[in-house]
Order: C-alpha cells, then structure tokens, then sequence
C-alpha cells in the first residue's frame, strides 16, 4: 500500500496542499467556499473569547459555577457552546490549594468549542512529552511558578472527553462587572499555563 | 480493505524526554499563521468524510507517519499527510497524484495519473460523534484501584504507552464511548465504558520525580482489577 510518506523529494508543503485541493475541487469532491466557510469560523467566531464568558459567568454566579462542575457539557451548551471536540465536557477548578493543567500527548485534543484551535505550544512534542512527567518544571519554563504546597493534577485527554480549567478569580476583582471579568480570561488560564491577573 | 498498519511510534511521546526546554507562548498567535495551514486544516475535516473514513481512522493516519512527516511541517502539515493517507487508503486519489499536481504547478509537465476507482471501507457509524448508550454495566467503580494492560496493539491504540502497567485510582466514570481501536479499523465500535483514572506520578516514573496527579482516560478493555 502506497503511503503519504513514500514520496524520496519532499515537496513544499504549502504546494502540496495546493496540488491536493486543485485536485479535490476540480473533480467536484470538494467546495472550496465550505473551506472558506471552516476557516472563517475558527478565524473569527470559534476561539477563547467563549472560554472566558464561562469563566466570568462561573465568577459572578455560584449557581452556575456548581452547574459547571457537575455537568460541564450542559451548563456550558446554556450558553450555547457546543460543536466538534466538545461532546462531553469536564470542567476542574483551581484553587490555592490545587493547580489542574490539560495536555493531550497523544496527539493535541483541545476543547474547540470554548477555545477554538489550539496554540503552538499546545502542539508542541515538548509541552506534549514533558508535562506529564515534570509538570512543575515546564510550567515554571513557560512563566508559570506556583507556591510548592499547589499540589499539580495533570489531565491528559486521551479519550472523546475534553478538560477545561476554570481559573481562580484574581484578586481586586470584587466589583468588576462579568464582561469586565471575561476580559482580563487568557486562553492560556484554561489550559492551566497561566493564571488570570487583575 | 481493512489492512491494519502500524503505527510509527511517533506520537507517543508522553513521558519522553529528549524535546527540549518548553515552548514559549505566544499571546497573539494568529490561527493560521501560514495561509496553507487553514487551506490543509479544511482539507483534512473534509477528506475524512470524502474516504468515508472516521476521526479515529484520521488520528491512525497520522500516527503511521514517520518522524520527519509527523513532525518536520508542523500540526497541520501532519494534518495534510494523513487527510493523503486516508485518501489513498479509500483511492480517492491515486498514488503519485499529488506529487504529480505539485510538480506541474511549480512549472513542470509530467503526467498526472488518472483517478483511480474509489475504494471506500465497509462502515457505517451508528450514531453521530464517539459517544454511545450502552445497556452493559459498569466493570470497574470510583475509587478502585485498577492497572493499565500492557497491550502492544498491532494498530491504533489511545493507551498510551507510560501508563502500560501502572496503577492507579479510577476517579470519574465517563459516558460509553466507541473503541478507537477497532473503530479506527473500521472493524467495530465497540462501544464501552472509560474511566478516568488517577496515577501517582511515581507510580508512573521513577521515585524520585516531580511529585503530582496524573489523570487520563482510560477504556474499560485497557483497564483489569489491581489489589
């Protein structure tokens, strides 16, 4: 069987792309307007910003926030979240006492629906490879050090079930409105890299 | 049809060392840094319904990559070869096509070989996504202590290989969920249960590592009773 791999001269990757879409859209098999259409939506419409509501509404409504980390799928589709790489949500929480970090080793699963695609260093062999094995360490490499009684939970997504951390709400943040909340959420904060600052 | 490749071994790198320090984030990283990485992210979702294939055959195709394929062009370059590869396992196209195009494009004049007859797997999903109602109960519960097999799976596998062996704590009963080890194959769904399961992580490495909680989910066939 012949493989993708079989090919001695490497070609450029940004023109074998082209070559397989000529030859996908010329033969009618493909539409490249619904390839506008995916891009688009991860571009511009998919991405941390969904992430961060669910984080602010969590901080201003503990009703919610118990929704959330009982049933993370339903509490997060009240807010109408849901689609590809979200079909059963786990949300964990950090606090002082435990800090949670999410990486898929085995290839680089990520909760799209609330963060859209993920980031390079998501995707990275070494975030992929290391953090399962010197969480602390890499953390501290990627700006991340936390006091040594944090205990560290690692999440490796290896099944359909995809984990989203919710941050510890900063301090001084006592009278800022949820929108004011939302703003201050990095991407980074739900995978468990960073923590939120005020 | 349902030839079963192996795969690199590539992909599974958790626990590995060897990668280098840890990558530096980038806060204003766009999606598609490269115009060609969206162009091959929308290839890829389309050609696993094209090969009427599933994500987790897509997942197999790109663990059959060799380093320099899984790795040299990034994510979505992976993401290119394996939407090939699935596309040549269903002959969607034909082998040398795409070598062929890329050649003519770039100014060459070579013959491009002709569409091949497709061959797509006998498979049909039962329901939309991964996740499935099962009437079977429960083999394992929250709080007991199970071991991870050591499996050596001839093909597709999401047992990854540092936890092989190892105990730890079942700790979230998850929803049923289609096997992708024989899904990826095209031979069943296999539908059952996953555990998320907790692992000391020097149970999972040496005694003197990092000292935290390992979690990741495990399907009821990786997983036998421990005392």
């Amino acid at each position: 069987m012949s493989d993708a791999q079989s090919s001695s001269d490497r070609i450029p990757i940004n023109l074998r792309t082209e070559a397989l879409e000529q030859l996908l859209v010329e033969r009618g098999l493909v539409d490249p307007q619904v390839m506008d259409t995916f891009i688009k939506t991860y571009e511009k419409d998919v991405g941390p910003l969904n992430g961060a509501q669910v984080v602010a509404k969590a901080w201003t409504d503990p009703e919610f926030k118990q929704r959330l980390l009982d049933d993370g799928t339903g509490a997060i589709a009240e807010l109408g979240f849901k689609g590809p790489q979200g079909e059963h949500l786990v949300v964990v929480e950090n606090s002082s006492a435990v800090h949670n970090v999410v990486v898929c080793t085995l290839c680089s699963c990520y909760p799209w629906p609330l963060l859209g695609l993920p980031p390079a260093w998501y995707k990275d062999p070494a975030y992929r490879s290391r953090v399962v094995r010197e969480p602390r360490t890499v953390l501290n490499e990627m700006g991340l050090e936390l006091p040594k009684d944090t205990e560290i939970t690692v999440w490796d997504s290896s099944s359909e079930v995809r984990f989203f951390v919710l941050p510890q709400r900063p301090s001084g943040t006592e009278k800022f409105s949820e929108v004011e909340l939302a703003a201050l959420v990095t991407r980074d904060a739900m995978v468990g890299v960073a923590q939120v600052n005020a | 049809m349902t030839e079963i490749q192996p795969a690199s071994g590539v992909a599974d790198m958790g626990g590995d060392s060897g990668w280098g320090r840890a990558p530096i984030i980038d806060p204003d990283e766009a999606v598609f840094p490269e115009k060609w990485e969206g162009r091959a992210f929308a290839l890829a979702l389309l050609s696993m319904r094209l090969s009427g294939s599933n994500l987790d055959a897509f997942r197999h195709a790109m663990n059959r990559l060799d380093r320099e394929h899984y790795i040299d062009d990034g994510y979505y370059g992976r993401w290119l070869y394996g939407a090939e590869n699935l596309l040549l396992d269903s002959a969607i196209i034909a082998p040398g096509a795409v070598e062929a195009r890329a050649a003519n494009i770039a100014g060459d004049h070579v013959d491009e070989p002709p569409a091949p007859e497709a061959t797509k797997p006998d498979y049909a999903p039962t329901a939309a996504g991964s996740i499935r109602e099962i009437d079977a109960p429960r083999k394992f519960t929250v709080g007991q202590r199970v071991r991870a097999k050591t499996m050596n799976a001839p093909g597709h596998t999401r047992l990854q290989k540092y936890t092989q062996g190892h105990v730890g704590t079942v700790t979230i009963a998850e929803p049923a969920q289609v096997l992708p080890d024989t899904h990826a194959h095209f031979i069943a769904e296999n539908a059952q249960w996953v555990y998320t399961v907790s692992f000391d992580s020097r149970e999972l490495f040496q005694e003197n590592a990092e000292n935290f909680t390992l979690n990741t989910d495990l399907y009821e066939d990786y997983l036998e009773a421990a005392s």
